[in-house]
């Protein structure tokens, strides 16, 4: 069996006194989606932002536990956060890109972490990542074109881009179609089947239809436990908790 | 009912009259000092020396007094307004320490501004041993200005929405290259506009030059920074109050210099905010 890309051990965090996540064991594989589901405040958010550690711009946060990505410890003092986030990039709720053009929008990773700056680089970076958001016959002709022209899908699909041509190996989506309309979020949801092959997707929604449709594991998290955790099709047809169960037949969310 | 709604209108009426008296002072000021100055102004009022003991001639020194001592406390006050705009923005943490500091700025721009003066006197003209200098004055002036370089900036740098910063951090930005690379540039607009605000304020407070720079009458231009200069609104108590039978051309012609000075500042700081509004998006 190939080794998880992520591995979390007695994970526990706080803000403050509220112990947000509690005990958290799961291992994410590679090259697959793995959904997180569960109602509001239930933490999922939160367990995602442990893997970017952007929860540490939180005033008040505290952790325990371990995160191996790659076999590293991301919670230990020595983590690299500056690489950890290049290899572990997130697409979040709202499409995010800068007020800046297209392509300024796409070279920002290359433009901060490269020793040099090569136009010729460049260029084939925004080639290549509009290309793989199936956005660059739409795009080419008006890169200088500002990010904000565009539509909402077209606004997230290139704050992918903008993500992979940093090129990491691990995509956190934090609800990335909830502002979506429905065509756009099985455009998107299209995409993410094509991502798979290349990296590994954790996503974070409340839409369980989306969750059934698109991943391929997921987990069930109720008040920063997490409930259950297993093959898709499995926590969907076979629930193994009561909780489980009554969250997708509805009862509560 | 009937009583509700004449009651409405004579409250309208006494708020609409509130604001009407607030533009009516604004308006005759505007009104007084171009009808009794623009006599006064033409070429030579402006590029001139003041002559016959300030009784004629122009107020050339003045001018470039003013624009030396501005500049002087831009130069000064800017940079050390934004860095404490971004550490206190960006870096700091509420604490004992960063509230202390914050209640200072606050307190800092209620000081009165003949308070500064004196402080400039002290510190800088004896202490430092600069004397009455262009350097002093704008030292003064620009400590004067910096809560509203600060304030101003720290508005500009916290409009800017948090999530840019999170994309840019979640990209594997340091907070020093997202704070360069994302947070200034879309702050610049509204750091400018304040900083041409202080820029005002310092073009025309009197008591903070009175005893750091000012002087009474100077018929030649300062040579360096440790100079004395005539400065516009020291120059205008000078000839309304200090010397006598000044003709009111004069005196309302050098009111009018600095006015017009003062407003286009402020008019380029409206350009500036109003450009920016119109193409923020977020």
């Amino acid at each position: 069996m190939k080794m998880p890309k992520i591995i979390t051990k007695n994970l526990n965090l706080w803000y403050g006194k509220f112990h947000a996540l509690k005990d958290v064991n799961a291992c994410f594989e590679d090259k697959r989606i793995t959904a997180i589901i569960g109602p509001s405040g239930c933490g999922k958010s939160t367990l995602l932002r442990v893997f970017n550690r952007m929860n540490d711009l939180i005033e008040g946060v505290k952790m325990k536990g371990e995160v191996l990505i790659s076999g590293a410890n991301m919670l230990a003092k020595e983590a690299d956060l500056v690489n950890l986030r290049k290899k572990v990039g997130m697409v979040f709720q709202r499409p995010n890109p800068f007020p800046l053009s297209i392509y300024e929008n796409i070279v920002f990773g290359e433009k901060i972490h490269a020793e040099k700056i090569k136009k010729s680089r460049l260029e084939e970076i925004v080639e290549k990542s509009l290309d793989s958001v199936l956005l660059w016959n739409e795009l080419k002709d008006r890169l200088n074109k500002s990010a904000l022209s565009l539509s909402l899908e077209q606004r997230q699909r290139l704050c992918i881009a903008r993500l992979i041509a940093v090129k990491p190996d691990i995509l956190l989506m934090d609800e990335p179609c909830s502002a979506l309309d429905p065509q756009s979020t099985q455009r998107i949801e299209e995409l993410m089947r094509e991502l798979k092959k290349n990296y590994t997707i954790i996503i974070v929604t409340h839409n369980m239809q989306q969750a059934a449709r698109v991943s391929d594991d997921a987990g069930f998290m109720l008040l920063g436990e997490l409930i259950e955790f297993g093959r898709t099709d499995g926590i969907f047809t076979t629930p193994q908790d009561k909780r489980t169960e009554d969250y997708i037949t509805g009862r509560y969310g | 009912m009937r009583n509700s709604k004449q009651r409405q209108k004579i409250a309208f009426f006494l708020l609409f009259l509130a604001t009407l008296l607030i533009v009516i002072p604004v308006g005759l000021i505007v009104v007084i000092i171009i009808q009794k100055g623009l006599p006064a102004i033409n070429w030579q009022f402006l590029s001139d020396m003041p002559r016959k003991g300030m009784r004629a001639g122009g107020i050339f020194p003045a001018i470039v007094g003013t624009l030396y001592l501005v500049t002087g406390a831009i130069i000064f006050a800017l940079p050390i307004g934004l860095f404490a705009a971004i550490y206190l923005s960006e870096y700091a943490k509420e604490n004992f320490l960063t509230r202390v500091i914050k209640l200072a700025i606050v307190n800092l721009a209620g000081v009165p501004s003949v308070v500064y003066g004196l402080f400039g006197l002290a510190l800088f003209v004896v202490f430092f041993k600069f004397g009455a200098s262009i350097l002093s004055g704008s030292l003064t002036l620009g400590i004067m200005i910096l809560p509203i370089i600060i304030t101003a900036s720290r508005e500009a740098l916290e409009s800017v929405p948090q999530s840019f910063r999170e994309v840019s951090l979640s990209l594997g930005a340091s907070k020093w290259q997202t704070i360069k690379n994302i947070v200034l540039p879309n702050a610049i607009p509204g750091i400018l506009t304040g900083t041409i605000l202080g820029l005002g304020r310092a073009a025309g407070e009197t008591a903070p030059i009175l005893f750091t720079v000012a002087a009474f009458y100077l018929p030649r231009l300062p040579a360096s920074v440790f100079d004395q200069a005539m400065a516009l609104p020291y120059h205008l108590y000078v000839i309304s109050t200090q010397v006598p039978n000044v003709d009111e051309k004069i005196r309302y012609g050098t009111a009018l210099v600095l006015l017009a000075m003062v407003l286009f500042m402020n008019l380029i700081a409206i350009i500036i905010r109003y450009q920016f509004r119109k193409k923020k998006k977020w």
